[in-house]
């Protein structure tokens, strides 16, 4: 598979929150704003390419050596879970506002389904060193454009004339799911 | 059974941990965060329920705002004089006791004194029977007592009794989401140590209130014309006290021809006066 495709792929046809539906958790609970959002998938973004490329690492050159497949999981979420912490000590050193807004999303990263999904789907489509990072950043990059672009609207409906009954989160399901079927015409790309 | 099987998971993913773990130290300290101790103390000391009442976002953002100087010691109405000294010591300046207020309900037409205009059998929340003719109730004014207060107060300090819902001043810290959430704007700010309250909110001509409820304010100006020290005051055909000013003489109490003043006596004696 071409370099191109693999990022055509992660950014639009693949999405991770709109077409495999990961990572909802921080999806919906930090895009209120779009600053947060972008500082949310920034921090995503950083974590998921580097979760790939060391778990690829790891996959590769211990549990393939040792034969100890079936710790994949363990040992993904143990290298998750570690860049978190790091990511989580960054943030605070340099933006306290960003930490504070991105709260318990932040350390929630870690058991979010789309770090482990990437790292998880990068060995089973046997992509090499190179196509893995490329896979991460782009499948990080889409799950950032969906939560910008889900941020901008939410901030509008903030600003709309909606039923009281589908204020909050209804209506912000609402437009996650037309939003989803809107990334389905992206299927046919490739 | 080959040995090596249980060693190598061991050494592998306890070797990355430690590695991980030596990686995750080495970091800690290089973006290390000096965090003022001050805010966590103040923080245990702050009551904690996160009602947003002092202004900041939660009570983090209290504590915060009060080590680095934005917010002065005595900025928790919830808390009231006890935390504001706590928070003085802390902070280590002297706190000004700051007059404690609490919400009132200013109705008293419960069920016995006050009629229904029609039945209403929809939601049981103030704020859907207030969209239907203004509520049941026969006063257009008065406590409609189903109870969004109850449900908005945080600290229990709210019971519906006979109809009309009562705020016990003990329990009431202030922080004023009942009056918020209110749909009739029926409960208002009381001094904690106010014991006279005019406890009517009606603004209708007295014809009309007599009409409807037992216990309204019918406009006859006998508590301003008997008030010793002139502190009750008339807008709107509806008396309203000057806090400030009044004695807590009881006068007003004993002329009002309908007993629209409350009196509490308890907290007469409680002051001592």
């Amino acid at each position: 598979m071409s370099l191109f495709v693999i990022i055509i792929s992660g950014i639009l046809i693949n999405n991770y929150v709109l077409s495999r539906i990961l990572g909802i958790c921080p999806f919906l609970g930090v895009s209120k704003q779009v600053e947060t959002a972008f500082g949310m998938s920034m921090a995503v973004t950083f974590v998921m390419t580097l979760a790939g490329v060391i778990t690829w690492l790891a996959q590769t050159y211990v549990l393939e050596k040792l034969g100890l497949g079936y710790m994949q999981t363990v040992t993904f979420i143990l290298v998750i879970a570690a860049l978190v912490q790091f990511v989580e000590m960054v943030i605070q050193k340099f933006s306290p506002t960003l930490y504070q807004s991105l709260g318990i999303y932040l350390p929630l990263i870690t058991t979010n389904c789309a770090v482990l999904g990437v790292s998880i789907l990068n060995i089973k489509e046997e992509f090499g060193l190179l196509e893995t990072t490329v896979n991460s950043a782009a499948s990080a990059i889409g799950f950032g454009l969906a939560i910008v672009l889900f941020a901008g609207i939410r901030e509008r409906l903030e600003l709309s004339n909606i039923p009281e009954a589908f204020k909050g989160f209804p209506i912000a399901l609402f437009t996650a799911s037309l939003m989803s079927l809107a990334f389905l015409g992206f299927a046919g790309l490739v | 059974m080959d040995f090596r099987t249980i060693l190598d998971p061991i050494i592998s993913l306890g070797g990355m941990g430690l590695i991980f773990g030596a990686g995750l130290a080495y970091a800690s300290q290089k973006f290390a965060v000096e965090v003022d101790e001050r805010v966590t103390e103040i923080r245990n000391v702050l009551p904690g329920a996160n009602c947003g009442a002092c202004g900041y976002p939660g009570c983090d953002g209290l504590a915060s705002a009060i080590a680095e100087g934005k917010a002065p010691v005595n900025g928790c109405p919830v808390g009231g004089a006890d935390v504001a000294a706590k928070i003085g010591e802390i902070m280590g300046v002297k706190a000004d006791a700051q007059d404690k207020k609490v919400a009132k309900v200013l109705c008293d037409g419960d069920i016995t004194k006050c009629g229904e205009k029609f039945q209403y059998e929809g939601i049981q929340d103030c704020v859907a029977a207030a969209a239907v003719q203004g509520g049941s109730k026969a006063c257009p004014y008065g406590c409609l007592g189903l109870g969004s207060c109850v449900e908005a107060c945080q600290f229990g300090a709210i019971e519906i009794v006979q109809g009309v819902a009562r705020i016990d001043p003990e329990k009431c810290t202030a922080c004023g989401k009942c009056i918020e959430v209110c749909p009739k704007n029926v409960i208002d700010w009381v001094p904690y140590k106010q014991s006279v309250v005019i406890t009517c909110n009606n603004k209708d001509p007295g014809k009309i209130v007599r009409g409807i409820c037992e216990v309204g304010c019918i406009g006859c100006r006998i508590c301003v014309k008997n008030c010793p020290t002139n502190t009750i005051e008339f807008e709107n055909n509806l008396a309203f006290i000057n806090y400030d000013n009044c004695t807590n003489c009881f006068t007003c109490v004993e002329k009002c021809p309908t007993k629209a003043i409350e009196g509490n006596l308890e907290i007469k004696q409680r002051l001592g006066l």
